[in-house]
């Protein structure tokens, strides 16, 4: 674009301001309001600028470090289990895929870009993972269904060992008498480093921010429940009071708004820190997608 | 290669040739067998997570008795879907999908073209870097963070909406948002667009980017406004990339972004009849009501129109730019 009309030019940076405070203002709501007494927060609302500053929201989540802190380990557990388990499976069905001269690629290419088309949904999938192989209340519920391999990312691979890794360097490998496995091992995967950093990363943030698998898998183990579902179970014990005023439930069992905003807060905010590193990578991970497998 | 392979078919091999075809097969199949055992791994959890559910569909038209198992228990025809439609609910949750899908397509698309060609114009580098990496961070947000966001500005006794954005325009009575109805349509139109519209508009920026900059200046030397450098240069430059990502969702109409629909209005009973869509009344049918039948017969429903739909998205999206087709 060309232009030197200054309504124009006024207009778009004020749209792309905008924007960014509109993408910035929820979050230092959430930060404000856990760092605002309690008594503040009923009386008055949330608020843009802090008016009456408290840190016992954060004083009670010190207190309450057992539970958020293991909320938090079992997150890295699974994101950390899955991220390795579905690169080795990715990398694992890609490499076969690359050669052009494999005896029924094209069937087995079928097999895999079909998944993409047609799916059996959630009530199939949940009773094959209940009744013939049961992952329920397991750790296996949280990484195994849906998320342990995807065939968007495994042709995107294969795809890139193809056109990135030049033929003739494979070829030179198996005239040394390199077998299939040294070749992998010791040149595609070395050479596909950047898009294999790429689908970990996509792959880590799925892990890290699913929460339907715990809500599908866990029922009574919510012992192995993530920090997506910690906050989740945090919020619907807290709905659940507001609507039974009746003490039924220890009230004093659920936290009071501050201290959920402020769970709120710690659970993103190790997204936020490394963000800033990672987000290059991000960007090429999303856009992924606008190029063709 | 094959060819010279086929050729000598023709007349009866002798017995040196005959053993040197099975050499040449034993070769080719020790070369082969390290690949296909690495193909084993994918291959049995494509099974497993894809392809018995795809076979499971079958339920739906099955009474499923636990003590009896999922293969003994009896078939029913078509009985799960005369119970389905019994009652309007999942009526009404199909027409929410379609509805909310169509609504996303169009604001989606039209805004993410808009914050595009924004980007595009702005002059200050600086500006621009940091505006993509921030537009970005509420879709890395997972929706639970989104909910408990939601929660902050519409809570009816202390959320932001009731407590300082009505007032600023003289509302003093607060809504009960959580309540009513009426209000969902708009809002969950707001959270699609506040989570999403930072990934398409980067996908639409790459698109906007990769059109020759000599056309714009060829058309200011013309005397092109802005909005004729718009209309004239830069749409019809990102036109197959819109109709790519418009056809794709459209492949996907049947199916709604669980999350956004279950935890942003709260699971509240009163909002169904808006926030209800097929995923969300299969989820309930299902781990709530207990109710398989139902919820086997919707589901089945979802994955048939489903895979319609891809197809036909598809189809159109090769007729008129093969390049971006799936397949």
């Amino acid at each position: 674009m060309v232009s030197n009309n200054k309504t124009y030019n006024f207009f778009v940076n004020f749209l792309l301001a905008t924007l960014i405070v509109a993408c910035i203002i929820p979050f230092w709501l959430l930060f404000v309001g856990s760092v605002t007494s309690e008594d503040y927060l009923l009386q008055h609302g949330y608020t843009l600028f802090p008016k009456e500053f408290s840190f016992s929201a954060y004083q009670y989540l010190w207190g309450a470090k057992d539970s958020i802190g293991r909320a938090y380990l079992m997150s890295i557990v699974i994101a950390s289990i899955g991220v390795v388990a579905n690169i080795v499976l990715t990398v694992l069905f890609a490499y076969p895929l690359s050669h052009k001269d494999l005896p029924g690629r094209g069937a087995i290419s079928f097999f895999l870009f079909f998944t993409m088309l047609f799916n059996g949904g959630l009530v199939p999938t949940y009773m094959v993972y209940t009744n013939i192989i049961n992952v329920k209340d397991t750790l296996a519920g949280m990484i195994v269904p849906y998320l342990l391999m995807n065939a968007f990312f495994v042709i995107i691979m294969r795809t890139y060992f193809t056109s990135s890794i030049p033929g003739e360097v494979l070829e030179a490998a198996r005239i040394d008498g390199a077998n299939e496995v040294q070749s992998l091992l010791k040149i595609v995967l070395p050479m596909s480093k950047p898009i294999i950093a790429t689908i970990a990363l996509m792959t880590l943030i799925t892990y890290w921010n699913n929460w339907t698998n715990g809500i599908y898998f866990l029922t009574t183990r919510t012992d192995l429940y993530g920090i997506q579902n910690y906050l989740n179970d945090v919020m619907n014990k807290a709905s659940f009071l507001q609507s039974h005023m009746t003490g039924l439930i220890n009230a004093k069992a659920v936290p009071n708004i501050s201290v959920r905003m402020a769970i709120a807060v710690i659970a993103v905010l190790p997204l936020m820190i490394a963000y800033p590193f990672f987000q290059k990578y991000f960007v090429k991970g999303i856009t992924l997608g606008s190029v063709k497998g | 290669m094959e060819k010279k392979t086929k050729a000598p078919k023709k007349r009866a091999m002798t017995a040196s040739e005959k053993s040197y075809q099975r050499l040449r097969r034993r070769r080719r199949f020790i070369r082969y067998l390290p690949l296909y055992i690495m193909l084993l791994p994918g291959a049995a959890y494509l099974i497993i997570n894809n392809y018995l559910p795809m076979a499971g569909l079958l339920i739906a038209f099955k009474k499923v008795n636990y003590s009896l198992g999922l293969f003994k228990s009896p078939w029913v025809g078509l009985s799960n879907f005369k119970f389905l439609f019994s009652n309007s609910d999942a009526l009404i949750a199909l027409r929410n999908t379609v509805l909310y899908n169509l609504g996303f397509i169009l604001l989606g698309n039209v805004f993410a073209i808009i914050v595009a060609i924004a980007l595009d114009s702005a002059k200050n580098r600086y500006f621009k870097r940091i505006s993509q990496v921030v537009y970005l961070i509420p879709f890395l947000l997972s929706t639970v963070i989104v909910s408990y966001i939601v929660l902050a500005f519409l809570n009816p006794s202390n959320g932001f909406m009731n407590n300082t954005i009505l007032p600023l325009f003289g509302i003093d009575k607060p809504i009960k948002w959580y309540n009513e109805s009426k209000y969902w349509p708009m809002i969950l139109n707001i959270v699609f667009l506040w989570m999403s519209f930072g990934y398409s508009s980067i996908l639409y920026y790459s698109s906007v980017i990769s059109i020759d900059k000599t056309y714009y200046e060829a058309a200011v030397v013309d005397g092109a406004s802005v909005w004729q450098q718009i209309i004239h240069i830069t749409l019809p430059g990102i036109k197959p990339t819109i109709i790519t990502l418009v056809l794709l969702a459209i492949g996907r109409i049947c199916y709604s972004d669980f999350g956004l629909f279950y935890l942003i209005p709260q699971h509240s009973g009163l909002l169904y009849s808006t926030t209800q869509t097929i995923d969300t009344f299969v989820y309930r049918a299902l781990l709530e009501l207990n109710d398989v039948g139902r919820s086997s017969a919707a589901g089945f429903l979802q994955s048939i129109m489903g895979f319609i739909f891809v197809l036909g998205a598809n189809m159109l999206v090769s007729k008129l730019d093969k390049e971006s087709a799936l397949f």
